[in-house]
């Protein structure tokens, strides 16, 4: 009796994996390494659901892309580097692109995704010399970087003390990772160039303890704190700096460090916080009424539905949206529908995201316009300060885009890139 | 009856000594070197290799060393993860220095920089055991760590702590960096494991093996009975570090190819896990090391497999369920086979002697 039920479990079992198997073969396969557990998953989650969500509309409200419909198999990384190697090799054969939401899996897929050719996005993260295309065929990080991030935040401060910051003390709280120590190399470059002090405070993984990290700066006080945190650690930083009553407006994230999951446990406490972001937040835009229509109406929403025009949510919408449009472009460039992963980077590489474009995709105002080539990978290098409202607890935009300082930047891209075309051995393309 | 030993007679005492003493175990073992060696390498892909086998081979080995020196000597240790990240940086600088050693030498070197941090590290284990032993190693693996993300030496001044690994050949084939095959990075830990694994096996065997044994069933009457337990103890930190040593060279060069410190040899990813391998696998067996390892390493795969590709279930709802059930397996595996699967394999060996007839 018993071998009978195996047998007839282990039939159903190959019948279900050969279904499975066929089932994979005609779309566009567009794998998404996701965390929705582990310490990151507050952050992971909203994220990921923004993705899932412009997947699913576009595929119920165009028939997917140029009538191929988008595949987007989810595979659980937990944030950790292993797992996502696990779940890439897992879903590589035939993958558009990656977007591994982690500095550690990027920097783990960077020379693999370069031989399997297979194309990486990180949008706004990862390896910030990626965004020279010269050295970096198949990796993308438009449309700013972490080393033009660091520069604005600068900017902003020396905009709020009228260009002068001679002497003014600035720290660095960050995630003691290849992530957070990204802008060092540029904040010293530029504490030269300025003039003022940087004080160094890492926080280890997962962020938790803090209580040294914010005692050290009660002790210091220094005139400005920026972040580069993800995870719990953004809640628990923000929490500690109202509780010493470090004065919010000037405290400054990074754009991971800036999303509603981070500021509210810190309640009232929280107003007046800072960060930087290449995205605008809420739900008044044209891709929000048409996800409301075909996705949510349906009963179809990624989770639970409550991260709907969250500043991650929104930025899993900009970074999908970036994803979806390079197959559009590769589609046009190559004449066929049924593109290949070597054709879709071809598409990332010339993704022209006008205004008027993002109008059209329903994202008007939503995001800077920026472009991709086969020299510049890294987008326009536009952000924005936004502050956090506690009492209508929402985002508020308070300046324009504005750029870092490229001379600095991309001095410094030019540099590390030709260390690590050096290292590998890569020759320069575009030239 | 299957496992028949009667008429299998040892007339010399090399027969008796073998490693393999039965004509059964000796047909299954060079069965799975054949397959190991002559079938995979031409079958294998890289999910095979970078998901399952590789990490399979590479957690074995730290497990062996593990065990050494906890199954063997019984000196708890939860520092397996700071000595990992050693044999992986001693790779990274020696390879950065001398950019034409080959591969193979380099990796046993880095054991040997390994072995003699177990040393400095195992003296400690003189005067204390237990669990303040565990928690003197556990301080190991936190300082390891720390001064491998503090001390920027360590990786080459690169602005975010990341170690990358350049392309080694053998023979002239790449086995470490992107380029490398599937069959060349599994074949080089294959053989690096097989051949350490004999030699472990041989070294257990040894006088040195029995005093490490002895230490661990009772120190003081094993000090009595003349076995020097400051030999022996530092002897049994210098072996197990050498492994696990090489173990994180392998780590590094053959199967991530890029590293950061605080997270690929974190307490959670590496010292627990290999824990757990040679609790689940066996204390004092080796093979309950392997058994372990490949437990440890293919259970999360294989869980995930079967919810998420067969039943369909969501990544994040398989992942739940994943983190129940492992936890559920280690609660049950302690209540109903403390000794691991290493005892459940000889419990079976035992039915399989008397099948058909039991009694």
């Amino acid at each position: 009796m018993r071998i009978k039920q195996l047998l007839i479990g282990m039939t159903a079992s190959v019948i279900a994996v050969s279904s499975y198997v066929e089932m994979a073969i005609a779309d566009l396969k567009f794998p998404m390494l996701v965390y929705r557990t582990g310490a990151y998953a507050p952050n992971g989650i909203p994220n990921a659901d923004g993705f899932v969500d412009y997947y699913k509309m576009i595929n119920a409200r165009d028939g997917g892309i140029g009538g191929e419909k988008i595949l987007h198999p989810e595979c659980e990384t937990g944030y950790k580097t292993q797992v996502g190697v696990e779940c890439y090799e897992k879903n590589k054969k035939d993958a558009m692109v990656f977007q591994p939401m982690s500095t550690g899996i990027t920097y783990q897929l960077i020379p693999k995704a370069t031989a399997d050719g297979v194309t990486v996005y990180s949008t706004g993260y990862g390896r910030t010399s990626a965004a020279n295309g010269k050295v970096f065929k198949w990796i993308f990080n438009a449309p700013v970087t972490y080393w033009d991030g660091a520069s604005i935040a600068v900017r902003h401060i020396l905009k709020n003390n009228f260009g002068n910051i001679k002497g003014k003390k600035i720290a660095l709280v960050y995630h003691n990772s290849a992530y957070g120590k990204e802008p060092i190399r540029t904040l010293e470059t530029l504490s030269k160039k300025h003039g003022f002090k940087l004080m160094l405070l890492p926080v280890d993984h997962p962020g938790q303890e803090q209580k040294a990290t914010w005692l050290k700066i009660r002790k210091a006080r220094p005139d400005n704190v920026l972040m580069w945190g993800w995870g719990v650690m953004n809640q628990v930083a923000i929490k500690s700096a109202a509780s010493i009553k470090f004065p919010m407006d000037k405290f400054i994230g990074i754009w991971w460090s800036g999303s509603e999951n981070d500021v509210l446990p810190a309640g009232k406490g929280a107003d007046g916080y800072k960060s930087l972001t290449f995205n605008a937040p809420g739900t008044n835009y044209q891709v929000h009424a048409d996800i409301k229509k075909y996705v949510h109406d349906k009963g179809q929403a990624s989770g639970d539905g409550s991260h709907f025009g969250t500043v991650l949510y929104n930025r899993g919408l900009f970074q999908a949206m970036v994803q979806v449009e390079a197959a559009t472009v590769a589609q046009k460039i190559h004449g066929t529908s049924k593109i290949t992963p070597a054709m879709y980077r071809d598409g990332m590489e010339n993704v022209n995201l006008s205004a008027k474009r993002l109008e059209e995709l329903g994202f008007k105002d939503f995001a800077p316009p920026f472009k991709n080539s086969c020299e510049n990978h890294g987008g326009s290098g536009l952000a924005a300060v936004q502050q956090w409202d506690a009492k209508a607890k929402k985002w508020n935009m308070i300046t324009e885009y504005m750029y870092g300082d490229s001379d600095v930047v991309q001095k410094l891209i030019a540099e590390d890139s030709a260390k690590y075309a050096a290292e590998q051995k890569i020759a320069e393309r575009c030239n | 009856m299957i496992y028949k030993e009667t008429g299998q007679y040892k007339s010399s005492y090399k027969s008796d000594h073998a490693i393999f003493p039965l004509l059964q175990d000796k047909i299954a073992f060079s069965t799975l070197m054949f397959i190991a060696f002559l079938i995979i390498p031409f079958v294998i892909n890289s999910y095979w290799e970078k998901a399952i086998l590789v990490p399979f081979l590479i957690f074995s080995l730290a497990a062996i060393g593990l065990n050494i020196l906890t199954g063997y000597c019984g000196q708890v240790s939860l520092g397996t993860g700071g000595f990992m990240a050693v044999g992986a940086f001693s790779t990274y600088k020696i390879m950065t220095y001398f950019p034409d050693m080959n591969i193979m030498i380099i990796i046993l070197i880095s054991g040997l920089i390994t072995a003699a941090v177990g040393i400095i590290f195992g003296l400690p284990s003189l005067r204390i055991k237990g669990f303040y032993l565990a928690v003197a190693t556990l301080a190991s693996q936190f300082f390891l760590v720390w001064l491998f993300n503090k001390v920027p030496w360590f990786y080459n001044y690169s602005d975010t702590g990341q170690i990358t690994v350049s392309e080694r050949t053998m023979f002239g084939i790449p086995v470490t960096g992107a380029e490398a095959p599937s069959y060349a990075t599994y074949l080089f830990c294959l053989v690096l494991v097989v051949t350490l694994s004999f030699a472990a096996k041989n070294l257990i065997r040894s006088k040195m093996g029995r005093s490490w044994m002895a230490i661990r069933d009772m120190d003081i009457a094993a000090e009595i009975i003349g076995v020097p337990p400051l030999k022996t103890k530092l002897s049994a930190f210098a072996i197990s570090s050498f492994y696990i040593g090489v173990a994180g060279a392998l780590y590094f060069a053959v199967f991530l190819g890029a590293i950061e410190v605080t997270e690929s040899f974190d307490i959670m990813t590496i010292s627990f896990p290999v824990l757990f391998m040679i609790i689940i696998g066996g204390l004092g067996s080796m093979l309950g090391s392997f058994l372990g390892a490949a437990f440890v390493v293919t259970l999360p795969i294989g869980l995930k497999f079967l919810m998420v590709d067969m039943v369909g279930l969501s990544a994040v709802t398989a992942k739940h369920f994943e983190i129940t059930i492992w936890g559920l397996l280690m609660i049950v595996f302690l209540i109903v086979e403390p000794h691991g699967l290493a005892r459940l394999w000889s419990i079976a060996k035992e039915k399989l002697r008397r099948w058909p007839f039991p009694y």
